[in-house]
């Protein structure tokens, strides 16, 4: 897919900060932000970061990448359950993929995600390494 | 509301596909639903067509209006349904919903897809097309990554096994090889994908722990049901009609993420009992389904969530062979997608067009399910997200 520069100016708050919302009616932490509750289905617009740290709830080893992300293959996929409640879908990083296993603490660091297209525009996001940070 | 009858069907060979175009797939598998129905001069009113990738991989929009042209079916009505992988069976949702209503009285639905032509990192990224585009699609996820996280929660906590995975792939292309119309069409063995040393050189893993075997190929294809009010099926053709018992639908949440248990598959629960419910069958009914295997995983999950096994139950099922030809709820008689081939498009549509073959006992006698009354078909849209089932019965 081509690189659309307002749609990653856009995300900045999510890719960066891990920015969700959080929901005044029933408390509950929203990520990625959607304005909408899905547990309570009210109105949800107050942005709250997300604290990065979690556990690996399930991964996979992706070997056959789709286009545009070839050169990182066999890159390790997971569900990261963040301690705030909601899940996050992210790749792994600093870890070999055969040292993963279900349940890992992990935290959030900003990494690059990839390349896009001849003028070479690099994507920042977030990815989640082996908790090292107490 | 007016119950609603298959009268026609046709398909062409999934695989590679140079020869034609999306279009001209879609018109060869028409021409073979209208043939089948022998419908004479009796005018088509509706024709809705399935395909999911037309804009992005022909750079071709308005595929509906394109097909009913190049039928020389002027001036039925046109729509195109774009619902991912379940785009086949919401097209004849659509068909079904136009005739028992009154609408339309004959609907032509078209489904096809033609992936062949790019490369096939192209292809897994039209697909992950389908990912949340903000917080799935830009980490590298695609579906062969989803399959695997979910393959991975469901061997820790539902008891599947590696072997039961190999057991439906083995089952499936066995089945493919007997099917004209699938893509694959070679026999593998468990020592060749399993427990050998050059298995790990055959088999490679895709998205860890599932391997190449574990998922279907990509593939061109189109198939096509023409369809009428059942009151009418007896004088527009001789053919057997088979009804639409009924028909389900339910949609669950875009990512996986957001499942409170993600190797809960909701919607197809929903979505079968639903269609059972309004053909006022149970699971125990069918004989012979037809179920979304885009991974092996996926048909023994869909297995226990339809209602044929208890959840856990499905990987037992696999191994005991009770979901082979011959056995207690035949499953992918047509090698399924893991065999047929899943051209996104064409695959909710081709299994109704098998489940048809079935229920008329049309087939040669070494995939015919003997004595079919009922059949079951689950087109499964996104990881789950958009499921369709239809309880087809063959006509009294």
């Amino acid at each position: 897919m081509e690189a659309k520069v307002a749609n990653d100016w856009r995300l900045r708050g999510q890719r960066y900060r891990l920015e969700g919302e959080v929901c005044g009616h029933c408390g509950v932490a929203i990520f990625p932000p959607r304005d909408i509750c899905p547990e309570c289905g009210k109105p949800a617009k107050t942005p709250a970061p997300l604290s990065g740290r979690g556990e690996v709830y399930t991964f996979s080893t992706v070997y056959n990448a789709p286009e545009g992300f070839e050169p990182y293959t066999p890159y390790t996929v997971a569900l990261v359950k963040l301690e705030e409640g909601p899940v996050v879908t992210a790749q792994l990083t600093d870890v070999a993929p055969k040292d993963v296993q279900i349940g890992m603490p992990v935290e959030m660091v900003t990494r690059r995600l990839r390349t896009h297209g001849e003028e070479g525009t690099i994507v920042y996001g977030y990815k989640f390494r082996p908790r090292v940070r107490v | 509301m007016r119950d609603v009858a298959i009268i026609g069907v046709g398909m062409i060979p999934f695989g590679r596909r140079d020869q034609d175009s999306l279009i001209d797939m879609l018109a060869y598998a028409s021409m073979k639903a209208l043939d089948d129905a022998h419908l004479g001069d009796k005018a088509v009113d509706a024709v809705y067509v399935a395909n999911m990738g037309g804009g992005i991989l022909q750079h071709q929009t308005g595929i509906a209006s394109a097909l009913v042209d190049r039928l020389s079916l002027l001036p039925a009505a046109a729509d195109l349904v774009e619902n991912g992988p379940a785009s086949g069976a919401s097209a004849i949702k659509n068909g079904v919903q136009a005739i028992a209503s009154g609408y339309s009285d004959v609907v032509l639905v078209a489904g096809g897809e033609k992936m062949r032509e790019v490369t096939g990192w192209r292809a897994t990224d039209f697909v992950a097309t389908l990912t949340h585009p903000e917080s799935e699609y830009p980490y590298g996820i695609t579906l062969p990554g989803m399959a695997g996280m979910f393959t991975r929660l469901y061997m820790e906590q539902h008891g599947l096994t590696a072997e039961a995975l190999v057991a439906v792939a083995i089952k499936n292309q066995e089945m493919g090889a007997l099917n004209p119309y699938a893509h694959v069409e070679m026999m593998i063995t468990k020592e060749g994908i399993f427990d050998s040393p050059h298995s790990v050189v055959n088999n490679p893993l895709v998205a860890d722990p599932l391997r190449l075997y574990d998922a279907c190929p990509v593939s061109d294809g189109a198939a096509a049901v023409l369809m009428c009010p059942l009151e009418m099926a007896r004088e527009l053709t001789e053919k057997q009609p088979v009804v639409v018992a009924g028909f389900g639908q339910a949609t669950d949440t875009h990512t996986l993420q957001e499942r409170d248990d993600p190797t809960d598959l909701k919607a197809v629960r929903l979505a079968a009992q639903q269609a059972f419910d309004r053909a006022k069958l149970k699971p125990s009914d069918v004989d012979v389904a037809e179920l979304h295997d885009a991974f092996t995983v996926l048909e023994i999950a869909e297995s226990e969530h339809v209602g044929f096994f208890g959840k856990g139950e499905g990987s037992k099922a696999a191994l005991a062979g009770l979901t082979r030809f011959g056995g207690k709820i035949p499953i992918n008689v047509s090698g399924g997608l893991k065999a047929r081939g899943h051209p996104v498009g064409a695959t909710g549509v081709a299994q109704v067009v098998e489940i048809t073959w079935q229920l008329r006992h049309e087939l040669p006698k070494e995939r015919q399910v003997k004595n079919a009354k009922v059949g079951l078909t689950v087109n499964f849209g996104g990881f789950g997200n958009n499921v369709l089932a239809f309880v087809l019965r063959r006509a009294s």
